[in-house]
């Protein structure tokens, strides 16, 4: 319990100031708050592995993590909705949990505006979570772009399985 | 590497070029025939197109270049020969010393229109000095002379140097054969970022990483590479010493931080950030270490690059309904939309001097490379392939670098403003993509 507090006490600074260059135009560049290529260990009996130990259940309904998209477009469809809602739910009952939202889009075209596109499907899932209840200051969404296809062949079936939002939890990024 | 003074003057007059020179022809030709066979083996561009009239010019090897351990003017050649502007003329094992006045009606009569004379003389400590002259054999003028002092390991800049001097004094334009590339080469889940020759050849990797790494561009003064880098499992901007290895982030906001660009005077970063939702495009002074927000467009504005003048920001945004490139004031201000034919044009570049914008352009699916004269709006598809990505001017602006495809594997290739000569680049590895091209550090 003590070591848990104080994980939460040595967490809180990066989260603040995380969040205090959102919201203004000018912000210090150069934060760099996570190892190289870190995939954080989860801590034993902590939160976060706790709600991962429960997601695992293929029955539950926030097994699932990707939230996918059609061409050229970034609002989450009706056949999805239950599946953020179920994660809202998770992340209510953890709510010391950090989340990060990767959007991902088909390799067709520049790679920097794909990561631009990338970014919207995960913003719409971020938005949509935080409609829900979800703070906003626990999710960060960012972008691979194209860099990291599920699917590499050329078909449409392949393309769309990679314009997708995956919602990954603290000890998986 | 010393520049030495310029050899140009009053040329000496002899009877006749020596004749042990000659006596030796024959064993010469055995190493020199050696030497061209594992130059060619580097041999990195194969030429697709032809340019329109192509100047004849005779590079002989030089006077006592058998004492390097490289032949210069095999180097020579092979930049002439892939610019497609030149046609090399056969001279056999003619040798010009440059302190004689060549054989003017000899080189016509072959076709000749200018020659290489030189030499090559141990000037001590291991070091040669390289004395070359460049004659006009119609005018049976001079046009430019130079001595350069290389030690062994500058053999094949002092090449490359040569062939940018005979390229200026021949079209009026500067080289690019000293300029270097950097590009991505990805080998299955490996990712290399690599720095290398003009055409893609003596790559060193800079960085190796198992996580992709993206939109590299090269400081104004060759010494730096901004880049994307995904190691944190988002993509962060950092700033690498090429010469030192040493690196460190420029850009690491909560969201996504890409597609970085210098200013012409290196002080700022013009980047892509998320902190605010979408993508918007943020200016980083490097020397405070601060982000300033330049675009308040709340679609996506992306992809941005600097004029040569610093005072405008040419971007990608689909603030219209489709992306196209717009450009706005570099602090930011009203945008005005620059290409107008298609759906989708994106990546833009421009050259150096602020004329030609290139860009990628979706044509009947296909997506391809264009020039896009910025005086008076003309714009000409200069590639007939399917996959063109990220295309980026040479630094004399008369060559484009870009991505493509060619049987299913990444390659980079160049083709010229004019559309005229296209060029394969085949820097060796898996996929190559992302290609800068950068000025060598001065």
């Amino acid at each position: 319990m003590t070591r848990r507090f104080l994980i939460g006490v040595l967490l809180t600074p990066l989260v603040l100031a995380a969040c205090s260059s959102t919201p203004t135009e000018e912000g210090s560049a150069g934060v760099e708050d996570r190892q190289v290529g870190a995939t954080s260990a989860v801590a034993s009996g902590s939160p976060a592995e706790a709600l991962l130990a429960e997601i695992r259940n293929p029955n539950h309904p926030a097994h699932q993590r990707s939230i996918y998209f059609d061409f050229d477009r970034y609002e989450i469809k009706p056949e999805y909705q239950t599946l953020v809602v179920a994660h809202a739910q998770v992340m209510a009952k953890y709510p010391q949990v950090k989340v990060l939202i990767q959007g991902n889009a088909d390799e067709r075209g520049s790679r920097e505006y794909n990561l631009a596109l990338g970014q919207k499907r995960a913003e719409a899932v971020k938005r949509a979570l935080v409609a829900l209840g979800v703070a906003e200051t626990r999710i960060e969404a960012v972008s691979l772009g194209e860099e990291k296809p599920v699917c590499t062949e050329r078909s449409e079936s392949c393309y769309a399985q990679n314009r997708r939002a995956d919602i990954l939890y603290e000890g998986e990024f | 590497m010393v520049w030495l003074r310029n050899p140009k003057g009053k040329m000496m007059q002899r009877a006749a070029a020596k004749s042990w020179q000659w006596g030796v022809a024959g064993l010469l030709a055995i190493g020199l025939f050696l030497w061209a066979s594992v130059a060619r083996a580097q041999l990195a561009i194969e030429i697709t197109g032809a340019s329109g009239r192509q100047i004849a010019v005779a590079v002989p090897y030089l006077v006592g270049e058998e004492s390097l351990p490289q032949a210069v003017t095999e180097v020579v050649r092979q930049d002439l020969a892939r610019s497609a502007l030149f046609r090399l003329v056969d001279v056999g094992l003619m040798r010009l010393p440059e302190d004689l006045p060549p054989d003017f009606a000899a080189l016509a009569s072959r076709g000749a229109e200018a020659a290489l004379a030189g030499s090559v003389v141990a000037a001590g400590g291991g070091d040669w000095e390289v004395r070359v002259r460049l004659f006009d054999t119609v005018r049976r003028t001079e046009l430019v002379g130079r001595a350069l002092r290389v030690n062994a390991s500058q053999l094949r800049w002092a090449g490359h140097r040569i062939a940018d001097l005979i390229y200026e004094a021949l079209t009026g334009t500067p080289g690019y054969f000293t300029t270097r590339l950097a590009y991505v080469v990805k080998s299955g889940n490996r990712y290399e970022l690599k720095v290398s020759e003009y055409d893609g050849s003596h790559a060193v990797t800079a960085l190796a990483s198992p996580e992709p790494i993206i939109s590299p561009a090269w400081s104004p003064d060759g010494r730096r590479l901004a880049y994307v880098s995904f190691e944190h499992k988002k993509p962060v901007i950092y700033i690498h010493e090429v010469a030192t290895g040493q690196r460190r982030v420029a850009a690491n906001f909560r969201g996504s931080n890409s597609a970085p660009a210098w200013s012409p005077d290196g002080q700022r970063l013009a980047v892509t950030l998320t902190q605010d939702g979408i993508s918007q495009i943020y200016v980083i002074d490097l020397a405070l270490n601060r982000a300033f927000r330049v675009s308040r467009s709340g679609m996506i504005d992306t992809e941005p690059v600097f004029s040569p003048d610093g005072q405008w920001l040419y971007f990608t945004s689909d603030r219209g309904g489709s992306p196209q490139i717009y450009r706005m004031p570099a602090t930011g201000g009203e945008a005005q939309r620059i290409t107008f034919e298609g759906s989708y044009n994106v990546s833009p570049d421009i050259a150096r001097d602020g004329k030609g914008l290139t860009y990628i352009s979706r044509i009947d699916g296909r997506f391809r490379v264009v020039y896009q004269d910025l005086q008076t709006n003309q714009r000409q598809v200069l590639t007939d392939t399917e996959r063109d990505e990220s295309p980026a001017f040479a630094p004399n602006g008369k060559m484009i670098v870009y991505a493509t495809e060619v049987g299913g594997r990444g390659v980079l290739a160049a083709v010229s403003t004019d559309g005229r000569v296209r060029l394969r680049l085949s820097a060796a590895g898996g996929d190559v993509r992302e290609p800068a091209w950068g000025v060598l550090p001065q």
